[in-house]
């Protein structure tokens, strides 16, 4: 297939799985904001833009500002309506081979963008909104797009970006200082249920950073995540090769899952910000390791003459 | 105030009642101040476009009651209810008090009945309880507790006195709408939390859990607990896949358990696995067809052999009933003193004991004035209100009463504290009580910082249950300094926290020119230029 669609897939699979992954951030923190006396919401309010990746551009940048950079500003890459709108892009460029049910569902949600109140309540709103469009246009591409390489794209983007977005949600447990940090974290990621389902009577900021890294069945575990990822890059590049890895993407990927998977603590808690650092670090490696592979080949080539 | 609570004072003045919210003249109270002001902001068109997000939440996540075959949602009011820290001290106390003196009573009462030989509390009205259950005597429960879980009403009456109108310690219900209201209300009414502690209700089912894990048969290291429903067709059903949901156990019927062995077990994919502890939410009646209602369905043979022999708890006990007794109620505050060498610290509404000659006519002479209850009912049944009843109703009442003096109690008329309450277009005064829920798990008895608010959605009305049109309330219990809430922990400045470094360090060629490109913000913009 060709490299320019094989990137917009890519991006759609990052970009769809980042709206859905800040919406649920955003959802579960508002709440906790909103209780906060002004001048801690202020500074909680920075922290929390920090984690998601961006920095605020004046002192000034309280709760109306928050909403505004991390669900409707459209210029920027970090916001709801931004990923959206980027993803729709994307899809545009590729129309030709997306279906027309992922096609149509973007472009739906595209369009919804502005009909919501961007007040604090119209913020809730808005981001179960995104949280149902966002699955209904996975559903849609799972069902309506062959599963072939241009599916394997889309399921590696989202894969990774899952696994970012799953390393910032571990992240806001330092934010807030008021409240149940670990119900909250647990809450982001859907997993609630799931982990009170597993861990029975252990409750914690532990466990519950354990279930979010490193559990082996939960669809949005960072193992879990990253492993998914693993298996698209696999079937990408199905040569067997008898010692080690030519493909980058795959050395970094791996390297980070298993190193999780067999590392053994005793400590979670204090270095888990170092895990999430690195996890990080070694998504937005592969990403650009996955974009010299296989989206633009010429540049890599050259890049390579120039060091060696 | 805006024109939304245009007619309130007049309305407020009508009913008689203590109003929370106002003080007389219109004046917030202290408490309300920041609910008063949210409101303030807010138009009609806001206001309920809010309220209907709200129900609409509540039908989403499935918080229903089952009103006759039917899955209704639990109408929620977008006015909370605010109860200050100082108020809330006292209720606390109050709860706590009772629950100790509950606990010890139904313990003497399967046991030797001091209470009785003492002279307290007549022997015959022990015995002739319908919740009395001989099956149950002269055994100690696994665990060593009774009343794990209680809701007890409480209620103002028009000076604003906080008083106890019943006990429930079989099987209180309405926990879950604590947890969903406060998670509606959160979203719902967002700015009036803004600047005040709002002391947390979601660790209930962790509390909850701890109580019943510590309260397991003696030598069991990882108790297995569950909760036992009657089924799907319950009206609280949703309230027991929350709790057992939130709490992470299984929600078992009766048919996934057997008993053998005075051991209790439920079938699973991977075999039989033992059961320890079962928080039950079925009655008493239903519980184990060997000793009660031989054709129920519901239950398990065998369950109450099994806790005599101290192989399962059940929470609460089997027979708790006698201490929901509305006769025995009326001899609480005895109890207390007897047990507990205290004063009560809640008061109980005045109560007519039909029993004794002088009362009792007393009573039949000004039935039009007074509520007549039966001593077993739940949910406002059977209850009668003097005032709101025809005649063929009093004469009716009057020969049950004859004929069962046993049966019923009656109080005066209390006219029950008003909430705001939307209604239409605008705020009226809406009569309402308070179930606050404690938890105890042998050594203390904790009072869950909130309850259930009910309020009669009907103008004028007292009758508070769902079932006969009442709603709910989210009930706010304030901290009254920062170092009341437990869930505040210092947070770490991320600045001087020590750095671990476990990952190994990076040898790669290539990290070195990544270092530039950590900024997420730097490389999103390139993304979207690269994408564009």
């Amino acid at each position: 297939m060709l490299s320019r669609i094989a990137e917009s897939l890519f991006w759609i699979g990052r970009y769809v799985e980042r709206a859905d992954g800040t919406a649920r951030i955003l959802d579960v923190h508002l709440e906790r904001l909103n209780h906060l006396p002004m001048e801690e919401q202020r500074s909680v309010a920075q922290e929390l833009l920090a984690v998601m990746g961006a920095r605020a551009q004046s002192d000034d940048f309280g709760l109306p500002e928050l909403l505004n950079a991390l669900a409707y500003d459209k210029q920027s890459a970090t916001s709801i309506a931004g990923s959206l709108g980027a993803a729709r892009e994307n899809a545009r460029r590729a129309r030709e081979t997306v279906s027309s049910g992922l096609w149509e569902s973007l472009n739906t949600t595209y369009y919804g963008l502005n009909q919501h109140r961007k007040d604090v309540v119209g913020t809730y709103r808005f981001c179960n909104w995104v949280l149902e469009r966002t699955a209904m246009v996975s559903g849609l591409a799972d069902t309506t797009v062959s599963h072939d390489e241009s599916w394997q794209f889309l399921v590696l983007g989202r894969s990774l970006e899952r696994a970012d977005m799953t390393a910032r949600m571990l992240s806001t447990r330092d934010v807030l200082s008021a409240g149940m940090s670990w119900v909250n974290m647990l809450r982001c990621a859907g997993a609630y249920e799931s982990f009170l389902r597993t861990r029975r009577a252990a409750f914690g900021d532990q466990h519950a950073a354990e279930f979010l890294l490193l559990d082996r069945l939960f669809p949005r575990s960072i193992v879990y995540a990253l492993r998914d990822a693993d298996e698209c890059l696999a079937k990408l590049d199905p040569s067997a090769q008898r010692v080690g890895f030519i493909n980058d993407a795959r050395r970094i990927v791996g390297q980070a899952r298993t190193f999780l998977e067999f590392h053994r603590t005793d400590d979670l808690m204090s270095e888990l910000p170092e895990h999430m650092e690195r996890v990080q670090k070694a998504v937005s490696q592969a990403s650009d390791a996955i974009s010299r592979k296989y989206f633009n080949q010429a540049d890599e080539l050259a890049w390579v003459g120039e060091v060696s | 105030m805006s024109d939304l609570f245009q007619e309130y004072s007049e309305a407020a003045g009508r009913t008689g009642a203590y109003d929370e919210m106002f003080a007389p003249g219109q004046q917030a109270r202290k408490s309300y101040g920041q609910v008063a002001l949210a409101l303030r902001e807010l138009s009609l068109a806001d206001v309920s476009a809010r309220a209907d997000s709200m129900a609409r939440t509540f039908l989403d996540r499935g918080v229903t009651f089952d009103f006759a075959g039917e899955e209704r949602p639990f109408p929620l009011d977008i006015v909370p209810r605010v109860i200050p820290a100082d108020e809330w001290s006292v209720l606390e106390r109050g709860v706590a008090q009772r629950v100790r003196a509950l606990e010890a009573f139904l313990n003497d009462v399967y046991d030797k009945m001091t209470v009785v030989s003492d002279g307290v509390i007549p022997r015959q009205l022990v015995t002739t309880s319908a919740h009395f259950h001989r099956q149950v005597h002269g055994f100690e429960p696994a665990g060593g507790v009774r009343v794990h879980i209680s809701g007890i009403d409480v209620v103002r009456d028009a000076e604003g006195t906080f008083r106890v109108l019943e006990d429930n310690v079989r099987v209180p219900s309405g926990v879950s709408y604590v947890l969903e209201n406060r998670r509606a209300m959160a979203k719902g009414l967002p700015e009036a939390f803004g600047q005040q502690l709002i002391r947390p209700v979601e660790e209930y089912p962790r509390r909850l859990l701890s109580a019943l894990r510590k309260t397991a048969p003696s030598g069991v290291d990882d108790p297995t607990v569950v909760v036992l429903t009657p089924g799907v067709f319950n009206s609280a059903y949703f309230e027991h896949t929350l709790l057992a949901g939130l709490m992470g156990v299984e929600l078992v019927e009766g048919r996934d358990l057997i008993c053998r062995g005075n051991r209790v077990y439920m079938r699973t994919t991977a075999g039989e696995q033992r059961v320890d502890v079962i928080y039950k939410r079925i009655d008493d009646e239903f519980l184990d067809p060997l000793q009660f209602r031989a054709d129920s369905m519901l239950g398990c043979p065998g369950l109450v052999n099994a806790a005599r022999a101290g192989g399962v708890t059940i929470a609460n006990a089997v027979g708790n009933g006698v201490a929901d007794d509305k006769l025995v109620y009326s001899y609480v505050p005895d109890l207390i003193r007897y047990y507990l060498n205290e004063e009560p610290v809640i008061a109980n509404v005045d109560t007519f004991r039909l029993e004794e000659k002088e009362a009792r006519e007393h009573v039949l002479d000004r039935l039009d004035e007074l509520v007549v209850k039966p001593v077993d009912g739940s949910g406002g049944k059977g209850l009668v209100i003097g005032p709101d009843a025809s005649r063929d109703e009093l004469d009716a009442l009057r020969k049950r009463i004859i004929a069962d003096p046993r049966g019923w109690i009656a109080q005066p008329v209390l006219q029950l504290s008003t909430v705001p309450t939307l209604s239409g277009d605008k705020f009226g005064p809406r009569h309402v009580d308070l179930r606050p829920f404690a938890v105890n798990d042998g050594e203390d008895v904790w009072v869950l910082p909130g309850g259930l608010t009910r309020v009669a959605l009907k103008e004028g009305s007292l009758i508070v249950n769902s079932s006969q049109g009442g709603g709910s309330k989210d009930t706010w219990v304030l901290a009254d300094s920062p170092q009341v809430p437990v869930e505040v922990i210092p947070r770490p400045t991320i600045a001087v926290r020590e750095r671990v470094s476990v990952w190994p360090v990076e040898s790669n060629w290539r990290d070195s020119q990544k270092e530039q490109q950590q900024q997420q913000q730097i490389s999103d913009a390139q993304e979207v230029t690269a994408n564009a």
